[in-house]
């Protein structure tokens, strides 16, 4: 440990003002504060303590709350794989499986990601920071493991540059980074993104697809048939097909219950996209046509909670501090048209059937007008009293 | 006293430190020179009336307020002026006086009963003697303007800070001189007095005199603010003006009149987890405090602190007790680099947020130090401010209305009703290691300059 600190503080006036590679100090910066927090000490006026909390240790809690959903998303991609082969294998080898998918999705995602980073680091003179730990490995888990691996590289630069440093970093950007890369990939690249695509389908030696193998996703079938769907329990756990990380409800909860306890995710979000897309799935029940029993009007509003990425966008995507509602009040109507307009998007628009990643990307846009007009209100009170 | 008109804090965070200090108070003996320091005071420019080489007395005018030359600053003690220590530019840094060896020789002042003097004679006595800087005003928390008068005057009773002295123990050291100087306010300001108390709290002294209002406060810091409890009796409107005094300042002003003597010594808590012997001591004003602290510390590398930790002052060792101190906090400085520290479990690190394990500690008593934990960053997350300040105020639009310097925004988000301490939790645990109370203190300079 010494030896790496006594390392770090002899090449460090290399990266410092007037060393050789001055301007890349805040890169290095950026890997000398991942190995050591620094010493730097309050100032003389103001707070002499601080908490402990930083945004790193943020981030690395929301990776942690994402990893039920990366290793129950490898697992998932090895089980559906050797199910369309009819092959029986254990748990250990579905997840060897996905572990080798989906390793080069995270390493590609991350080491484009942070490129960009880096030389914006440089560019504009500003600290890395720590927002991309995260969007690096979003990315992977909203996008079907047989997604090319240049495509999600594609997908990285795209939203870190136009979705995030073009703003002016983390802290500054109005959308979604990770939920950006995927939008950006799903119009741009379709048929990658829609389809047959869910299942990674390379050949097995000595084995042939199933007969009757279908990739249809449950989004897909719903619109034709809601009845054709899963019955909700293995909904529920993620026995299906899907983008990496979003099939199980169940890890998305586990996920959300470690934000909620940390204090790092927004509760008051996650409950009330759910809520908001059970309320416009009961409204859109009665309203649904008498005469079409199989019209996705008529689906319970609770599959729409465990479908799709439906959980997995409310607890991770939603609750994302920079782009999401800043008020409190602001938080509950933000999370509430993010579920509605979802299952609106779903029922309506054939064409998109992900409608999570639409609501919420719109939701970003409508985000700082929402908190306009609760701070409004705050002010109108505020005068109100004071009369 | 009735407990259904409790007012009840929830929101807010008690810092539990190290250090604490034991109800013993230790007469610190009067150190060879004192110093009166005009930054001290906020938005002060002095003008000193007194040359080097001049004997004072205690209670004699060493400066005024330039902008307000009624407001004077005397001599806590008397003695020989040695020096006007001036800095860049001639700033007038300190008046530094050699104390008498062989005792205070105090100016004397009439000593009456302030119920039955006029408000204008009090006004008079309290600018006479070097009392008024005492009393502070809202909005701006500076000292108070002399030709305005206030809607209500608001005392905290008690102070929920880290480590905070126990003003229980302070007040019933000089229960009649704190209730004479009560007397005196309400006789001045003609208008209410509200005594802030921590519920359960006793002050045997507490003075049956007309126009004082008790208010029972219950919660965790920053309950005990001052700011918090006006903002809950009876808040701030645009153009009103309220003024606030620290218990123990209404006590140096009871002993005007009680005594008929500016008599400025007070009772200082020495906290802290680096003070060998956390205890109490009773000090001048403007005392030396290697005089108190001087083998009283564990080893070097400590940060002295005037105040507590979350709005005090960092002070060299060899510093002068400031005008307002009430406590002194010793802590270690932060400076060591730690391997992995964002990473680690972190047993015993403080946080609100739950993501060290010490959180299922709740009861632990921390021996922080000064490290950031972190570097500074842009906002990220939200909705952590309002957990920690009982206002109805939105902070970080406040904030972002300063930054902004959006003057008529600052106005309708509530500046007038916050001075920097009030924000010194949500520093604290700003997880973007933003310096708060600084663009608190800007915005607050902003206004000022405006109207």
């Amino acid at each position: 440990m010494k030896l790496l600190r006594n390392l770090l503080d002899n090449v460090r006036p290399h990266f410092s003002k007037g060393g050789r590679f001055e301007k890349l100090h805040y890169g290095f910066d950026a890997f000398a504060t991942l190995l050591f927090v620094p010493g730097t000490t309050t100032s003389g006026k103001g707070v002499h303590v601080r908490d402990a909390m930083d945004l790193k240790r943020t981030m690395i809690t929301v990776i942690i709350s994402l990893v039920p959903c990366l290793i129950f998303g490898m697992w998932n991609v090895g089980f559906q794989h050797f199910k369309a082969f009819g092959m029986e294998t254990s748990h250990f080898e579905n997840l060897i499986f996905g572990f080798w998918k989906v390793l080069p999705m995270i390493i590609v995602s991350y080491s484009a990601g942070l490129t960009v980073e880096f030389i914006f680091s440089v560019m504009r003179n500003h600290p890395v920071s720590e927002g991309f730990l995260v969007t690096g490995l979003l990315i992977p888990l909203t996008l079907p493991v047989t997604t090319p691996l240049w495509m999600i590289a594609m997908g990285a630069i795209f939203c870190t540059l136009l979705g995030k440093e073009v703003f002016g970093g983390t802290g500054f950007n109005f959308m979604n980074p990770a939920l950006l890369a995927r939008a950006f990939l799903f119009f741009a690249f379709p048929a990658y993104l829609s389809g047959d695509v869910w299942n990674d389908l390379s050949p097995e030696a000595g084995h042939a697809l199933v007969d009757g193998y279908s990739g249809a996703t449950n989004l897909v079938m719903f619109d034709t048939n809601f009845h054709k769907l899963p019955d909700g329990m293995s909904l529920f756990w993620g026995f299906e097909q899907g983008s990496v990380g979003e099939t199980s409800v169940l890890a998305c909860l586990i996920g959300a219950f470690i934000l909620i306890v940390t204090g790092v995710g927004s509760a008051r979000i996650m409950i009330s996209v759910f809520l908001g897309a059970y309320l416009v799935g009961l409204l859109l029940n009665v309203l649904a046509p008498a005469n079409m029993l199989n019209h996705s009007m008529h689906t319970p509003p609770h599959v729409h909670l465990l479908m799709g990425g439906f959980a997995f966008g409310a607890v991770f995507m939603a609750t994302d501090p920079v782009t999401a509602a800043h008020t409190a009040t602001g938080k509950i109507i933000y999370g509430l048209l993010i579920g509605g307009g979802c299952v609106t998007l779903r029922v309506f628009n054939p064409a998109y059937p992900e409608g999570m990643m639409l609501s919420i990307l719109l939701m970003n846009v409508f985000a700082p007008l929402i908190d306009h007009i609760v701070v409004e209100r705050h002010i109108q009170q505020r005068l109100k009293k004071s009369k | 006293m009735p407990d259904d008109n409790t007012i009840r804090i929830r929101k807010g965070f008690d810092i539990l430190l190290e250090g604490e200090a034991d109800k013993n108070i230790i007469n610190a003996p009067l150190s060879k020179t004192v110093d009166v320091l005009p930054s001290n005071f906020k938005y002060l420019t002095p003008k000193v009336l007194v040359e080097a080489g001049e004997g004072v007395e205690a209670g004699q005018v060493l400066f005024i307020d330039k902008n307000n030359p009624e407001i004077q600053f005397c001599a806590p003690v008397s003695g020989i002026v040695s020096e006007v220590v001036r800095g860049e530019k001639r700033r007038i840094l300190a008046i530094r006086i050699l104390t008498d060896k062989n005792g205070i020789q105090y100016r004397d002042f009439p000593k009456q009963n302030p119920t039955n003097l006029t408000a204008e004679t009090i006004r008079q006595r309290l600018l006479e003697a070097g009392c008024w800087a005492y009393i502070q005003q809202r909005p701006f928390g500076c000292i108070a303007d002399p030709s305005l008068s206030p809607k209500a005057i608001f005392i905290s009773g008690f102070d929920s800070a880290p480590l905070a002295p126990d003003l229980t123990f302070i007040i019933t050291q000089e229960p009649d001189n704190f209730k004479t100087g009560i007397e005196a306010l309400a006789r001045l300001g003609g208008c209410p007095i509200h005594l802030g108390l921590k519920k359960g709290q006793n002050l045997m002294s507490i003075p049956h005199t007309e126009g004082v209002e008790i208010h029972h406060f219950e919660g965790p810091h920053p309950a005990g603010n001052v700011g918090i409890q006006i903002h809950h009796i009876d808040p701030i409107r645009s153009g009103e003006i309220v003024w606030t005094i620290h218990p123990q300042d209404v006590i140096i002003i009871g002993r005007l009149f009680n005594e008929g003597r500016y008599r400025a010594d007070r009772i200082v808590a020495v906290t802290g987890a680096q003070v060998r012997k956390p205890q109490y001591y009773k000090v001048q004003t403007g005392q030396h405090l290697g005089s108190i602290l001087d083998d009283d510390l564990f080893i070097e590398n400590n940060r002295i602190i005037e105040g507590n930790v979350l709005h005090g002052q960092q002070v060299p060792e060899n510093a002068h007790l400031s005008f307002y101190t009430n406590q002194i906090t010793v802590l270690t400085e932060g400076d060591e680099p730690e391997f992995l520290g964002w990473l680690l479990p972190g047993f015993k690190k403080l946080s609100l947020s739950r993501t060290f394990f010490s959180w299922l500690a709740k009861k632990r008593k921390y021996a922080l130090d000064t490290n950031t934990h972190g570097e500074e960053r842009p906002f990220v997350m939200t909705g952590q401010y309002e957990k920690v300040l009982p206002m109805n105020i939105l902070p970080v639009f406040l904030l972002k209305a300063i930054l902004a310097k959006d003057i008529e925004k600052m106005e309708q988000l509530g500046i007038y009703e916050v001075v920097e301490e009030d924000f010194a939790l949500c520093e604290f645990v700003c997880t973007s290691k933003i310096d708060v109370q600084n663009i608190i203190s800007e915005g607050l300079e902003m206004m000022r300059n405006e109207s």
